[in-house]
């Protein structure tokens, strides 16, 4: 019997795909059904943020974050504000601390739901989850309209604290969130951590080793799935963080699973950390006064904070007028993305989605 | 003479009625061309009602509404839906085979109407009492493989040869476990006819061999390639599968033929392990038909909005590590209590020897499934445990 002649094939996926969460685009390589070779190519949702921001004004630039990481806009202010804050030696009062990290660990949660609800849409689960999962996140986007009025490009914090101090039904409406929530997060984890199919899909797919990703720098809930215990609210705390009591929930070998099972966790230890600043919020005033046009003095500051996909970073060089000189991101989703060919080399295309899929990036920030 | 019902009709007493008016040929052409369209307009309004059934149902299992705004709550939407699919462009790809692509979804539409030819809704057969109505559903399922390849063939599009090449693999597989599933019914009614699996259903067939029925309905959920099987047009990773590059009337019969395949599941598991249009009285049997039919429907509804979908590779392992052993089990078991049990001098089995066989083939299912989860499933938590990878501490002090 002669050999059958067969062939490698090239397929585009994306930029127009069901599953590449936005328009990334991938030339994968197959061997039948097996990935032989990847290559991502990005810049398709490129709107040149830095260079823009180089004509704004320091306030103005929060804007900008607002629409890198889109599921995650509470997060991208804080890193921004916070840099500018060391940059140009501003003070923040302890309860726009305060309400700051309570509305950060609530963005980590509706982010980490939204990671969950698309991992499990990229499974094949008809939605159903992603339903669930945005059912809850609606309750978390209604918080964040009586704080600010927006619910996705919130805009919500300022150099100096935050624009305005969050309103009287604010927190009865956030209790009640806290009490459901658990409840809500059960519900998911009974629905998904148990199922056969979901454990066979995912259990041992797509293994990131701890070495691997330290050497490729990746952060966040993928770093700590491999087993590496690194959360820069621990690591290196900024705001209140030293002050509050929680835990960082860590992977056993880095598959898809442990990525999807930190998540969770996560979000229960947010939950936790939420309950604590309501309880120990002091009174005062919620921002600093600073002048309409900030002036930092001559120098440039790297500044990073743990948002829900990891470290992300702002770098900002200030030449002493009211526009940053250089303003740099450290994108998260753009770095993790960095592994994925190793990642996907030898497993079959559904495994591709899936992989892809839990790696969690918003391609609003990966092409900034 | 007595205007024959619905269900009592079948081509030879509608073609006699005739031949007293018509000469023979004619009365064959008149004959045929009346039936084919009672079978088609039947399939297609019920496949419409269909849709908007699993909307609504889909639609409470994502905790939202579904359809509800054209019509009474929203009974009209598929007309909707036809109405934009008509008036869309039909395209065809330059490089595209345009005679199989052209023919691709008329083949899978044929093929799948043509089952209901055979299913006795009442007392009768569209094609009257047709004495291989089981082999003849076999056998016409198989077809829809062929025209699913040479949809995604003649496209000319990577998707669609991908989805297309996955299904062929995948339906041929899950042929086996049907028929053998099916076999498990036809021995213990020693007839191929689906009049006679209606008739000697004193208990339904899916309480008297569970197993076969698992198995059946499975290898049928592969077959209409829904979730968690749904390799075929696996939305997540090939957009759409095979019917890519369709679009217009040609996507619209596609859509048919795929939402008619739940239906048309659903009326075969009626016949087989349901019972058909038996039931009580005064409930007429067609009621009790459709009923049933719905019954089936929802719970496929069910399975499709809960699960995710399984990889190639676990998908087939599937059928022939697990339906395939379970299909011949269940023959073995079965053939062997017909042996045991039935009456020596006519062959039957009494509704006594039924309960019998039930109450065995029960326990054999039970302890067949905890067997296989024991050998073949993976022991669901046997994780390791978290520990902490040495090559980082975040509590070091710094330098």
């Amino acid at each position: 019997m002669s050999e059958i002649r067969t062939e490698p094939v090239t397929i585009n996926l994306g930029p127009q795909h069901p599953s590449t969460h936005g328009v990334f685009r991938l030339r994968v390589t197959f061997d039948g059904e097996v990935v032989v070779d990847a290559e991502p190519v990005l810049g398709y949702l490129h709107r040149g943020s830095e260079k823009l921001a180089e004509g704004r004004t320091y306030v103005q630039c929060v804007t900008l974050t607002d629409r890198m990481d889109y599921l995650a806009s509470m997060s991208n202010n804080l890193a921004y504000v916070s840099a500018i804050e060391k940059l140009a030696h501003i003070e923040v009062p302890e309860r726009a601390q305060y309400i700051r990290v309570i509305s950060v660990e609530l963005q980590r949660i509706a982010s980490h739901l939204m990671a969950t609800g698309f991992l499990l849409n990229d499974l094949g689960a008809l939605a159903t989850p992603l339903m669930y999962c945005f059912r809850e996140r609606e309750r978390i986007l209604d918080l964040f309209e009586m704080l600010c009025g927006a619910r996705i490009t919130l805009s919500y914090m300022r150099p100096g604290g935050v624009f305005q101090d969050a309103p009287e039904d604010f927190w009865p409406a956030l209790d009640t969130f806290l009490r459901d929530m658990p409840g809500y997060i059960d519900e998911l984890e009974g629905l998904i951590t148990g199922n056969e199919i979901v454990l066979t899909r995912t259990r041992d797919v797509g293994i990131l080793t701890d070495e691997m990703a330290i050497n490729s720098s990746i952060t966040g809930p993928m770093l700590r799935a491999t087993g590496v215990e690194w959360d820069l609210r621990r690591a290196n705390p900024y705001e209140i963080y030293e002050s509050l009591d929680f835990d960082v929930p860590i992977g056993a070998i880095g598959d898809t699973f442990d990525r999807y099972l930190v998540r969770v966790q996560e979000m229960r230890e947010s939950l936790r950390i939420i309950k604590q600043c309501v309880q120990r919020i002091p009174n005062g005033s919620v921002r600093t006064e600073t002048p309409y046009f900030i002036r930092p003095p001559l120098g440039d500051v790297y500044s990073a904070i743990e948002s829900p996909k990891g470290e992300l970073g702002f770098y900002v060089v200030s030449d002493g007028g009211i526009s940053p000189y250089r303003w740099h991101v450290r994108a998260p989703s753009f770095i993790n993305l960095t592994v994925l060919r190793d990642m996907l080399i030898g497993w079959k295309m559904s495994d591709l989605i899936v992989i892809f899929g839990s790696i969690d990036i918003v391609l609003g920030e990966v092409d900034r | 003479m007595e205007i024959p019902l619905i269900g009592s009709l079948d081509f030879l007493s509608v073609q006699s009625l005739i031949s007293s008016f018509f000469p023979d040929w004619m009365a064959y052409l008149i004959a045929g061309v009346l039936l084919s369209f009672m079978v088609i307009n039947a399939m297609v309004i019920s496949t419409a009602l269909y849709t908007w059934f699993e909307r609504r149902v889909i639609g409470r299992f994502h905790s939202r509404l579904g359809p509800n705004r054209w019509g009474p709550f929203g009974l009209f939407q598929p007309l909707a839906d036809v109405v934009k699919l008509m008036t869309k462009e039909d395209t065809v790809p330059e490089s595209a085979d345009r005679m199989v692509f052209n023919v691709a979804p008329v083949i899978l539409l044929t093929s799948t109407l043509l089952v209901v030819s055979v299913i006795p809704f009442g007392d009768n057969t569209f094609l009257g009492r047709l004495n291989v109505g089981a082999i003849f559903i076999i056998g016409i399922t198989s077809v829809n493989t062929i025209a699913i390849l040479a949809a995604g063939w003649a496209s000319r599009n990577k998707y669609a040869m991908l989805g297309a090449m996955r299904g062929v693999a995948m339906l041929v597989s899950y042929e086996v476990p049907m028929a053998l599933g099916i076999t498990g019914v036809v021995l213990m009614v020693g007839s191929l006819s689906l009049y006679d699996i209606v008739l000697l259903q004193e208990i339904p067939f899916w309480i008297v061999q569970p197993m076969g029925f698992l198995v059946f309905m499975a290898a049928a959920s592969a077959e209409m390639s829904r979730t968690p099987f749904d390799q075929i047009e696996a939305e997540s990773e090939l957009g759409a599968g095979y019917h890519t590059e369709y679009s217009g009337m040609k996507f619209a019969i596609f859509q048919l033929a795929e939402f008619m395949a739940p239906v048309v599941t659903a009326i075969v598991a009626t016949v087989l392990f349901f019972g058909g249009d038996r039931g009580w009285d005064p409930v007429p049997g067609q009621i009790w038909f459709i009923s049933k039919v719905f019954l089936i429907i929802f719970l496929l509804l069910w399975v499709r909005a809960t699960w995710p979908r399984l990889r190639i590779d676990q998908i087939m392992a599937f059928a022939w590590k697990g339906l395939f052993l379970m299909s011949l089990i269940n023959i073995f078991a079965v053939s062997l209590e017909i042996i045991l049990l039935q009456d020596p001098v006519t062959g039957l089995l009494e509704p006594n020897d039924l309960w019998v066989m039930s109450a065995i083939n029960w326990v054999i299912t039970i302890a067949t499934i905890a067997c296989m989860v024991k050998i073949f499933g993976k022991r669901k938590w046997d994780r390791p445990m978290p520990k902490k990878s040495p090559l980082a501490n975040m509590y070091a002090e710094g330098d």
